[in-house]
């Protein structure tokens, strides 16, 4: 009984997004769909452990939420109006009912998420709710993941829904001349909640790692539904390759190692050639976006098989790149630190110096903590030490903060419980 | 769904006659204008003098208090507002972005109240 309910339960979340896109198309609503869709599921928990999963579970679904809603509407006591509401909501409620044999229902996934990942909504509502609608997750577990409390997050998403409703926030897929800026918006929701899992600091490690896994899910659906889009592709590949280091970046004591100490043999192999043939797909697409060069630097990264090995010329040559396409101080930074490990402390420093004036990033641990590491390898303890001391005055996370320290009592020659 | 578009800029920052830059505006509003009343979307608008003009008016314990000047002393101040019916947010949007002063101060959108009458 406890197995086919997980069975039952598996096939609802692989069905999930595209019943609730189909039923929010034919019903209009929102709410209205996704209570339509627990109903579906609730009648599937009922029926299929009996019965058997249907040949085609995704059209069960779509009848019996359908049918489910209709119920709800005829026992609601504002009926005519409600009913006026939906028609207003769509002009296709014509169109023939869907049979559970039916294999060729058309797709509404991705209206789905850019509604979810409209501009309109603020970013955390965004966030929000293309976890819940677009990868099916309860709101608790959302809630869990960013550490607010359930009923926060479900004024979130109440909100955000209340949002789409009253400013006419269109069920649909951008216009063709709007599609590039709109998926551009899409991919950093998807991002975002890659960098929720990956770098937060706080929180239940399984939590968080669901957050990176459900990133990966939904990239693979952008690139199911938008194959020929290049981004969409890139973003993929350097979220996988980033992803594939997720073992070997923790030390048993929940510490950072940085890419330098990490045991290599532990990386998630598989995982980077999938990263790898992702981007390939994506290079062969066309014009190279930031994530594609982004996923470039994972995979030279990626390929080296010790630190020696890393092609750090080539991962200066791409920082460049980038740089012309995000004028962001922290991809400065990051070149500046390559750039050191290319041609030696000395340079990395001046390229450091030329970013002093930088307000981003004179107040940023990062800037600091490369400055301490280029001063550790030209072995300037003092200068190191006092450069240490002052990334840990920035530092936020608590692991960083660890690994700092750690290196701080380094150059201080001495690890006493102290300087811990 | 009505839209209105609120048109907002900063003193100073908005062409003036008799350059090009403001001969090029003015064009711009006349043909979004245009356009809007031709393809039926266009259901008012107007620009509005600016806030040196402007008088406040509140009415406490049934007695009228007016002020000089608008109501709040931001750096943005609305200059004018457009009405127009349209398909969805994504419409008003695209709509709102063919506004000349988009391009130097800021267009809000709020969608219209509909009072249910029954």
């Amino acid at each position: 009984m406890e197995s086919s309910r997980r069975t039952t339960e598996a096939v609802f979340r692989d069905h999930a997004a595209f019943v609730l896109a189909t039923l929010i198309r034919r019903l209009g609503d929102f709410d209205l769909a996704e209570d339509a869709l627990q109903d579906a599921f609730t009648r599937a928990l009922e029926r299929w452990p009996d019965s058997g999963v249907p040949t085609n579970p995704a059209g069960w679904l779509i009848k019996t939420g359908y049918h489910k809603a209709i119920d709800r509407l005829r026992r609601d006591s504002n009926f005519r109006s409600k009913q006026n509401e939906i028609r207003l909501h769509l002009p296709d409620q014509m169109e023939p009912e869907v049979s559970d044999d039916d294999d060729m229902l058309p797709d509404d996934r991705l209206k789905l998420v850019f509604t979810a990942c409209h501009p309109a909504l603020a970013r955390e509502a965004r966030v929000a709710l293309t976890l819940r609608t677009v990868g099916g997750l309860s709101t608790k577990a959302i809630a869990n993941a960013f550490l607010v409390p359930e009923k926060t997050m479900a004024q979130r998403l109440v909100r955000a829904k209340r949002k789409i409703r009253l400013a006419g926030i269109p069920y649909q897929v951008p216009e063709p001349h709007r599609l590039a800026e709109r998926l551009e918006g899409v991919l950093s929701v998807i991002y975002l909640i890659f960098n929720e899992g990956y770098l937060a600091s706080e929180g239940p490690e399984l939590h968080r790692s669901a957050l990176s896994l459900e990133a990966l899910r939904l990239a693979r659906l952008v690139c199911e539904l938008l194959p020929k889009e290049p981004e969409a592709w890139g973003l993929l590949a350097m979220m996988l390759l980033h992803d594939s280091r997720r073992e070997a970046r923790i030390s048993a004591e929940g510490e950072l190692i940085t890419l330098e100490e990490q045991d290599r043999s532990r990386w998630n192999h598989a995982q980077i050639r999938e990263g790898i043939a992702a981007l390939e797909v994506a290079s062969a697409l066309g014009a190279s976006g930031p994530y594609q060069i982004q996923a470039a630097i994972a995979t030279l990264h990626a390929r080296a098989r010790r630190p020696e090995e890393t092609d750090w010329g080539g991962i200066v040559t791409l920082y460049d790149g980038l740089l012309t396409l995000t004028d962001s101080p922290i991809v400065s930074l990051n070149r500046a630190a390559a750039v050191g490990m290319h041609s030696g402390a000395e340079a990395g420093l001046a390229e450091l110096a030329r970013l002093d004036e930088e307000p981003t990033l004179i107040h940023h641990h990062l800037f600091h903590a490369a400055r301490a590491d280029f001063h550790r390898r030209a072995r300037r303890s003092l200068e190191a030490e006092a450069a240490y001391v002052e990334a840990l005055r920035y530092v936020v996370n608590p692991r960083e903060k660890a690994f700092l320290k750690r290196r701080l009592a380094s150059c201080r020659g001495t690890i006493t419980p102290d300087s811990l | 769904m009505q839209y209105a578009m609120l048109i907002y800029d900063e003193d100073g920052s908005r062409p003036e006659p008799p350059t090009e830059a403001f001969k090029e505006m003015m064009a711009g509003y006349f043909a979004l204008s245009e356009e809007v009343q031709a393809n039926g979307m266009f259901q008012a608008g107007a620009g509005l003098q600016g806030v040196d003009a402007a008088t406040t008016v509140r009415v406490r314990g049934g007695k009228i208090a007016t002020t000089d000047g608008p109501y709040a002393e931001t750096k943005e101040q609305l200059g004018g507002f457009y009405l127009l019916e349209c398909k969805d947010l994504d419409e008003a949007i695209e709509y709102a972005a063919k506004i000349p002063t988009a391009a130097f101060g800021c267009i809000e959108i709020r969608p219209v109240m509909v009072y249910d009458q029954t």
